[in-house]
């Protein structure tokens, strides 16, 4: 499998979609050289604008650059892009439903070596409980080529999340992406394993083992975390004996709850594998970091043999 | 060239008019942000009608200058002006807080024509001005923005985040007023959260700073088109106000910020501004 860094790709993608469109601009809290807008910034030094380390202001002037006409895309690391400026994503973004693209950079644990600081586990959480707000999160670098455009083409208040480490192709180069659209990237009959981000390509290897055993999972890629398709949840989920959701997230308010909301009232056996409700810490190697989390494929194993026991 | 006599005299009566609409958009029995509104009116009323490129037909026309209220909860006054200027029907202005009405506690864009951001959230106002201005320069284009933020809003942190922003893209096309009425919701400034001395702090941050009388016409016109002269810097105008001006049982009252007039003290405001 091929491997390529989410981050730059999408700095690479910016470029791309910025030499299409000059509407576009880009505005970072002095992580360009992290989130990769430095890409954008050398070769649009005009429609770049460094605005310190002041996320508020930051998004509230992206805001003023989207009513003037710009889709501006502002930059930070999850944690602070969704964290900090809260309030101004919710009413100067949100309410008037401003053509503002919030990308939330380094997320999940993926900044392993910064610590609990800096790891954004709460965002999705905290971007779902605004009204207007579209969540994209991409599973590797193929459809974080797909989403940042889908997110330029799309009008209104997007927030994608993007991991800062290495990661395997998982989704068809052919894949049509269309927000809101959650699908399936490996067929299967016992199991559907809801996932997105760096989670699908684990739920792919849990498959993967998995087959040699007898048991089948359908792997669904939910990289719209909102909004969400409650009617293609509910058929994805059905047919199969149990559902195991997995996500580089808070338990909190990400996927495991809105599956479970969804599915409620379903006698469906249902697996959350997420962060139990902590804070991270750091590592010096990602994968032992997700490992200590428990957000690895032989937690998804151990979560199917226990609806299938 | 100074502004005539006449005008003077229209844009008072006009500041007037707006007081009278506040009063009326209030009523009795209701809490409502009169204060923070009636110390606004001479700057709005010279905004709208003396000062900005504008057109109530044409309320997106990309080339309009363009008036953000950082302290939201002023939008009485804006209201005030967008109706007279004819935005909307009057008629609205009837229509304050009802479920359903354009005239929101706090001014909202999707919803009234002639509103440029969702503001009241206080403090966010200045960095969208900024961000407008920013696209102005970008694209080579003339209009300039105004925003009018509070001093009590100011104890927010964004406005030096946005602040120090302006002064560093240059933004010589941004005018700010800070309309210094010294009294926040809780009690005169200095007793409650001093955000004193003004021109000092916006000085040092890189503005260049005007202070005026915030209620005499001329003073108002004449810093609003002093600003236009200056390059290289955004410009503050530091008004000094008096919450509540010109309803004398509300002038410099906290009470005032978001207070309820009696039937009584109503029915006295309305007449103070009847023609």
């Amino acid at each position: 499998m091929a491997k390529q860094n989410c981050r730059v790709v999408y700095g690479e993608t910016l470029v791309e979609l910025g030499r299409e469109n000059e509407r576009i601009v880009a505005l970072d809290a002095d992580l360009s050289k992290s989130t990769m807008t430095r890409l954008f910034e050398h070769e649009f030094p005009q429609r770049f604008f460094e605005m310190g380390i002041g996320e508020q202001n930051m998004i509230s002037t992206a805001v003023g650059l989207a009513l003037s006409g710009k889709i501006a895309f502002a930059n930070s690391f999850a944690v602070f892009a969704a964290g900090r400026p809260y309030d101004q994503i919710r009413v100067s973004v949100c309410i008037g439903k401003v053509n503002v693209k919030i990308i939330g950079s380094s997320c999940g644990i993926s900044d392993f070596g910064d610590g609990a600081t800096h790891q954004g586990i709460e965002d999705i959480a905290i971007m779902r409980a605004i009204p207007n707000m579209t969540i994209l999160i991409p599973a590797d670098g193929i459809e974080t080529r797909k989403i940042v455009r889908a997110a330029v083409e799309y009008e209104g208040p997007v927030y994608i999340r993007i991991n800062r480490n290495e990661m395997p192709d998982v989704v068809p180069e052919d894949h049509k992406f269309k927000i809101g659209e959650p699908y399936v990237i490996r067929k299967g009959e016992d199991i559907t394993v809801f996932a997105h981000g760096y989670m699908v390509f684990k739920a792919l290897k849990a498959a993967e083992k998995l087959e040699k055993e007898g048991i089948s999972l359908r792997v669904v890629n939910v990289s719209t975390m909102k909004p969400i398709d409650e009617k293609a949840i509910e058929k994805l989920a059905g047919g199969v004996k149990g559902i195991v959701t997995v996500e580089e997230h808070s338990i909190v308010g990400g996927l495991a709850s809105v599956v479970a909301f969804i599915l409620r009232g379903r006698a469906i056996p249902m697996e959350a594998i997420a962060i139990k409700d902590c804070f991270g810490q750091s590592a010096l190697d990602y994968e032992q970091l997700l490992e200590h989390y428990g957000l690895t494929e032989a937690a998804i194993i151990k979560a199917v043999k226990k609806i299938l026991k | 060239m100074p502004i005539s006599d006449e005008k003077v005299a229209e844009l008072k009566k006009i500041a007037k008019k707006l007081r009278h609409d506040i009063v009326l958009m209030i009523g009795a029995g209701k809490p409502g942000h009169l204060g923070g509104s009636c110390s606004i009116a001479e700057i709005v009323a010279a905004l709208y009608f003396y000062k900005m490129r504008h057109d109530p037909k044409n309320p997106t026309w990309p080339d309009r200058d363009r008036l953000l209220l950082s302290k939201g909860h002023a939008a009485l006054t804006q209201y005030a002006a967008l109706a007279e200027c004819g935005y909307f029907p009057k008629k609205e202005l009837e229509t304050l807080k009802e479920l359903g009405t354009i005239l929101q506690g706090h001014p909202e864009m999707l919803r009234m024509p002639g509103i440029e951001a969702n503001t009241g959230s206080l403090g966010q106002g200045l960095s969208i001005s900024c961000g407008i201005a920013l696209a102005g320069k970008l694209d080579k284009k003339d209009y300039r923005v105004y925003c009018v933020v509070g001093d009590g809003e100011i104890a927010e942190g964004q406005i030096w985040e946005a602040s120090m922003a302006a002064a560093y893209y240059k933004l010589d096309n941004l005018t700010a007023i800070l309309d210094k009425n010294e009294v926040q919701a809780t009690g005169p400034i200095v007793e409650r959260y001093d955000t004193n001395p003004h021109p000092e702090k916006w000085t040092a941050f890189g503005w260049h700073v005007i202070e005026i009388d915030g209620h005499d016409i001329r003073q108002v016109v004449d810093a609003l088109d002093k600003a236009d002269e200056v390059k290289g810097k955004p410009v503050m105008i530091i008004a000094n106000t008096v919450k509540g001006k010109g309803v004398p049982f509300a002038e410099g009252k906290a009470d005032f910020h978001h207070g309820i007039m009696t039937e009584e003290q109503y029915q006295t405001a309305r007449k103070l501004f009847e023609d």
